[in-house]
């Protein structure tokens, strides 16, 4: 089947008072296949992150919609994972509680939650951390948990806000290539925001290229790089030659933004 | 941090060495600690001390203000003359009235913090009872309540209700405009019952126990007034009685235990609430 599976129809945003609203997404129209990982690329107020608050449910757009699977999506729900930027984690709960929380809220028997946790932390490699409170983790450390707390519940699509871009650079690869390996493994359609060009092309499919004022599609790159890749695929003369493709086309928008600004 | 994972490594020699070392010098940093405040606190004692035997006179005038040894002899006597029964009313009073003040306080607070129908209803009429002083309640506590026992468990209520009532509303608001927390908590499917009792109640739970903290001074700042309704016992009676009688000394006494016993039972709140916020990291001196 190549139908697509998720289907941004016509979305269309703006923010503020009537008058002197912002158009933050115009008519954005994108289809995604089952099982696609899927970067949402461009420079900051190009309403990518916005584009993927409304997937989530978490903004409704003024007009146009949302299809997940065949079915409207209204609000929030754990059919759609989502990773934050940052600082996720709940405070008050250790990490095998912060994981276990989705399976909680759907009323599963505790231990089975447990079993389920500790399969999920080994797959990131947090086993000895279960107990451990967020503040006492590292910043890689809360993302991976963040990671595994959103595919415990089984969602269909996972939903990432840049949520590698709060880590140092080498962290960064490490959770790139646990994400791929996850990627594979799951089998999951993964919607990723990023800034980052190296990242976007390292892990997509298909880039899909926002640009700015008001925030639009510009133009959607294929990856066709050979898969499993991990950071070495980045010293590819296709890599560098696809990178050098989509960097071409950011520089336009993010000239225009310094024009303006 | 650094020193559990030493101490989860094993027990090899140099870790022990090292733990024995820190906990020593830890425990020299107390003792140093605790003599600079017994140090200030003589201090201070013999400073009054010499100014009541001097009869110092110049702004402040120390002629009628007893020595601490007057107020030690009158403690003595006092301890000596069945001083239980003032102990156990006041106690009783101001758990009471604190009791009563947490469970109000908080329940109003968290209607009040998340819904603008509640927060409409009862704020203003609230808002203004809440400047009123406790002393001010007297005459009408007398006529409200035949029976003054009632009227001080009012009293000291007042006093605590409203610092938890405050504390527990305004944690509640800021935890809903928490905005990342709620996703969190909505993006896996929370329903609104979930969301408050698994997000809400437990990020606003630091503001609440602020509240509980200084709702337990306040019940005992308000004994005293709610002992002037008191016909025989209670540590704030026995004060104001001292005052009625001019006799001094028991006065201070009186001051003095209230003080004790209002720190005392504050510490015993604060410690309470952290314990239930082992997740809190309280990284004071960090500036």
């Amino acid at each position: 089947m190549t139908t697509s599976f998720l289907e941004v129809q016509q979305v269309s945003k703006s923010f503020g008072e009537k008058g002197s609203e912002k158009c933050v997404l115009s008519n954005i129209n994108l289809e995604i296949k089952p099982g696609e990982f899927v970067c949402l690329l461009g420079p900051s107020g190009c309403g990518k992150s916005t584009l993927l608050n409304t997937i989530a449910g978490f903004i409704k757009p003024n007009l146009g919609k949302i299809i997940l699977n065949n079915t409207l999506v209204q609000k929030p729900g754990p059919e759609r994972g989502f990773v934050f930027q940052k600082n996720s984690l709940l405070p008050w709960m250790t990490l095998h509680q912060n994981v276990g929380y989705g399976l909680k809220i759907q009323g599963l028997p505790k231990h089975d939650i447990s079993k389920k946790v500790e399969h999920y932390l080994e797959l990131v490699g947090l086993s000895s951390h279960a107990d451990a409170y967020p503040h006492q983790l590292s910043g890689g450390m809360q993302q991976r948990g963040s990671i595994v707390r959103a595919l415990i519940t089984n969602p269909k699509i996972l939903l990432m806000d840049e949520p590698f871009g709060a880590v140092d650079a080498q962290t960064r690869i490490v959770l790139q290539e646990m994400l791929l390996r996850i990627w594979a493994k799951f089998g999951i359609t993964i919607v990723f925001v990023t800034h980052d060009i190296d990242e976007a092309v390292l892990l997509a499919d298909r880039i899909v290229i926002m640009g700015v004022n008001p925030g639009h599609i510009k133009e959607i790159v294929e990856i066709p790089l050979d898969r499993p890749r991990s950071a070495d695929s980045t010293f590819l003369d296709e890599f560098r030659r696809l990178k050098l493709k989509v960097l071409t086309s950011i520089r336009e928008e993010t000239s225009k933004l310094m024009l303006i600004a | 941090m650094a020193m559990t994972t030493l101490s989860k490594s094993g027990a090899s020699v140099p870790t022990n060495f090292i733990r024995r070392f820190w906990f020593s010098q830890r425990w020299s940093r107390h003792i140093g600690s605790l003599l600079r405040r017994a140090a200030s606190l003589i201090f201070f004692l013999c400073l009054w001390q010499f100014l009541s035997t001097i009869k110092f006179n110049f702004f402040i005038n120390f002629y009628f203000v007893p020595a601490p040894t007057e107020v030690y002899s009158a403690f003595v006597s006092f301890i000596g003359s069945s001083p239980w029964i003032h102990f156990q009313s006041s106690i009783a009073r101001v758990i009471g009235g604190f009791l009563g003040g947490s469970i109000l306080g908080i329940v109003l607070g968290l209607l009040i913090g998340s819904s603008h129908l509640v927060e409409e209803v009862l704020a203003t009429p609230l808002e203004l009872l809440r400047p009123i002083p406790a002393v001010a309640w007297i005459p009408m506590a007398i006529l409200m309540f035949p029976d003054s026992e009632i009227g001080m468990f009012y009293i000291t209520f007042v006093g605590a209700f409203y610092p938890i009532l405050v504390s527990t509303q305004k944690a509640v608001e800021s935890s809903l405009s928490d905005l990342l927390m709620i996703r969190v908590g909505q993006c896996l499917g929370a329903s609104y019952y979930q969301l408050f009792r698994d997000i809400i109640l437990p990020s606003s739970l630091p503001g609440i126990s602020a509240g509980l903290v200084i709702g337990m001074g306040n019940a005992w700042f308000c004994l005293v007034t709610a002992e002037i309704l008191a016909g025989k016992y209670g540590i704030g009676y026995k004060t104001w009685e001292s005052y009625v009688i001019s006799e001094y000394p028991p006065i201070v006494m009186g001051m003095f235990l209230i003080g004790l016993l209002g720190a005392f039972s504050s510490q015993v709140i604060l410690i309470t609430t952290n314990r239930m916020m082992p997740w809190r990291q309280v990284t004071k001196g960090s500036l």
